[in-house]
């Protein structure tokens, strides 16, 4: 029992990081900012799930994947699909020619719901799907590739491939996507508005709940021999084929949890922001995404949360001012983390830690000695 | 005489072809449990590329290689592993980031699936394991460094203690005392004799005074060819393996 606790929370520095995000998130940011900005946080803090699963796939396990906006994608889709079935009752869309499909398939002239809409009339199965979409095209997608040990900046390049195609494919079907625009005007979730100010809190709340979950259970995997076994496979993959490892199931698996995490990230997103588009899918959110991962420190959880909130906090704050700037400033940014940190935001506050650590330590034994001696002394301390 | 099934490994027409060159050309090799055997030869005569097919890592263009008497060619490697192969490279390959604990116990043979590697746990039977395969290494003092803190020789060590823990049947080492010293030298000289029972063994090897202290049975090969097999004195005799390889 104790092993476990120790294995989700990591000991005393780990509780330490957990508790200031669970502070910074659940406390300072819901006290400090004004609603509107909390959104913001909210949406940005579900793109940290992509960053999450970054870290473990290309941080921990080396695998770069260029295309994880795919899997943010396909999670903000099955749940975008559930919204706009919901909000498109007979009642409301009784002026289309026909009532009781979404608007846009009635603006293409289609004249009944294609198949593959029906069962996201579920709630259950879309929430089910969230994760088990992203997932399934991860599990095909790996095992087509690492069987065949495509690896390394061919991975990365055809990853980026299928942010291309999807993001297309989605634009190019209309009727049944929603095309350019996107799947928009969803409104409710079980009869619940999420549109509604007090709704936006509360998912705000589930998002951070869900977040730090997450981390916890990577925690887990990564305080067990899996941790393990993902830097062994960065490090030395032959040497872990040829101690008796199936070295693609591995790299499939990660890729898999990584794509399940994002699933939940694009879920999460399109029931904070209310809309979903191919925009969010394609090359720029997946290569942004792997930015976010970089500038936190790419094999750091807590540096993926940190490092999404403070480019995009950067990039918000930014782009108000000088819009026309902000692009090159995020090639800078991330130029500049690979050359100058390549540990990005958490290896800065390691160095820290190493250059300012000993001499807290120092403190807190010189004030201990004080006490003991006091005592010694008969003093109270 | 092919069939004989005393002899834990026997390889058979064994041939390899890179782009029309014969690296490896109608080999033909039979090693026996218990048996410790030495391939020597020139640069470029196939020594590894004949352990790599063993392993599985490259594929043959003909021939076969039994274990046990079962066919390893066009199997994959992890399988290999698993039916009791093990391999350590030329340049001592551990994984640097992790301590030599942890180095032995990724090596160990249980959770080798996904979901078998989240549920794994250390039980007291690994830990002992652990503790007699670091004390057989000479590393037992050296269990929370890790692995690239540790000296070249080290390194060397720590990979045949990483085989080990797998309890493989067939060890293939390929050149274990590169780039160590005469006192290392030693000490692996004893360790491979040690792990030598029980299982066989072959290493690839150019230190002929090392050789002559570990093995069997030599063969030499030379562009892909058997020149010469046999004792080491009636290897150090044969005017051939002389003229191609001793004589330099």
């Amino acid at each position: 029992m104790k092993n476990i606790y120790t294995r989700i929370f990591r000991g005393r520095s780990g509780l330490t990081n957990l508790g200031l995000l669970a502070l910074l998130l659940l406390v300072v940011l819901p006290v400090a900012l004004p609603i509107f900005r909390l959104n913001l946080v909210g949406k940005y803090l579900t793109y940290s799930f992509v960053a999450l699963g970054l870290v473990m796939l290309w941080g921990k396990a080396g695998v770069l994947s260029l295309g994880q906006g795919v899997f943010f994608g396909l999670g903000g889709y099955c749940m975008a699909m559930f919204l706009k079935l919901e909000a498109s009752d007979p009642i409301s869309t009784k002026i289309q020619s026909t009532p009781g499909i979404p608007d846009f398939m009635d603006w293409n002239q289609l004249t009944h719901l294609p198949a593959f809409w029906m069962p996201f009339k579920s709630l259950p199965f879309s929430l089910f799907a969230v994760f088990a979409v992203p997932m399934l095209v991860a599990l095909i997608v790996g095992l087509a590739m690492f069987k065949r040990r495509v690896g390394g900046v061919y991975f990365a390049i055809i990853t980026q491939a299928l942010a291309l195609i999807l993001s297309l494919g989605i634009d190019s079907r209309q009727g049944y996507t929603g095309g350019r625009n996107g799947i928009t005007d969803l409104r409710t979730l079980w009869g619940w508005d999420i549109r509604a100010p007090h709704s936006q809190v509360i998912l705000y709340f589930v998002t951070c709940f869900l977040l730090l979950l997450c981390i916890l259970v990577s925690q887990w995997l990564l305080s067990g021999k899996t941790g393990k076994m993902l830097l062994a496979l960065r490090d030395r993959e032959d040497r872990v084929r040829f101690s008796g490892y199936d070295v693609s199931m591995f790299k499939v698996a990660a890729f898999c949890f990584a794509a399940g995490l994002s699933g939940l990230g694009g879920a999460l997103f399109v029931l904070q922001v209310g809309f979903i588009s191919p925009s969010l899918v394609g090359i720029v959110p997946s290569i942004e995404m792997v930015i976010f991962a970089a500038v936190g420190g790419r094999a750091s959880l807590y540096g993926a949360v940190y490092g999404t909130l403070l480019v995009n906090a950067g990039k918000s704050l930014f782009s108000e001012t000088f819009p026309q700037l902000w692009l090159f400033a995020m090639g800078g940014l991330f130029i500049a983390v690979v050359v100058l940190f390549p540990d990005g935001l958490a290896g800065v506050c390691e160095l820290l830690r190493k250059k300012i650590g000993p001499g807290l330590e120092k403190l807190r034994a010189g004030r201990s000695v004080t006490i003991v001696e006091s005592l010694a002394k008969g003093e109270k301390p | 005489m092919s069939s004989r099934t005393s002899f834990l490994l026997s390889i058979e027409d064994l041939t390899v072809s890179f782009d029309g060159f014969k690296a490896v050309d109608a080999l033909n090799l039979y090693i026996e449990k218990d048996e410790l055997r030495v391939i020597i030869g020139p640069n470029g005569a196939g020594k590894t590329t004949v352990l790599d097919m063993i392993c599985g890592k490259t594929r043959p263009t003909g021939g076969s290689i039994k274990f046990n008497q079962r066919e390893l060619v066009g199997m994959a490697e992890h399988e290999i592993v698993r039916v009791g192969v093990g391999r350590k490279f030329q340049t001592p390959s551990i994984y640097e980031n992790l301590t030599v604990f942890e180095n032995l116990e990724v090596s160990y043979p249980q959770g080798r699936s996904v979901l078998g590697c989240i549920a794994f746990k250390r039980t007291s039977k690994i830990l002992e394991r652990i503790q007699k395969v670091a004390e057989e290494i000479s590393l037992q003092d050296y269990l929370e460094v890790e692995g690239a803190f540790l000296s070249h020789g080290q390194k060397q060590w720590l990979e045949i203690g990483m085989l080990l823990m797998q309890e493989p049947e067939l060890v293939l080492l390929d050149e274990p005392v590169a780039g160590m010293s005469p006192a290392e030298r030693e000490l692996t000289a004893e360790l491979i004799k040690r792990i030598c029972k029980g299982r066989c063994i072959i290493v690839i090897e150019h230190d002929m005074e090392f050789v002559s202290r570990i093995a069997h049975k030599v063969t030499v090969l030379h562009l892909g060819k058997i020149l010469a097999e046999g004792s080491m004195a009636d290897i150090q005799q044969d005017s051939r393996v002389v003229e191609v390889y001793l004589g330099h």
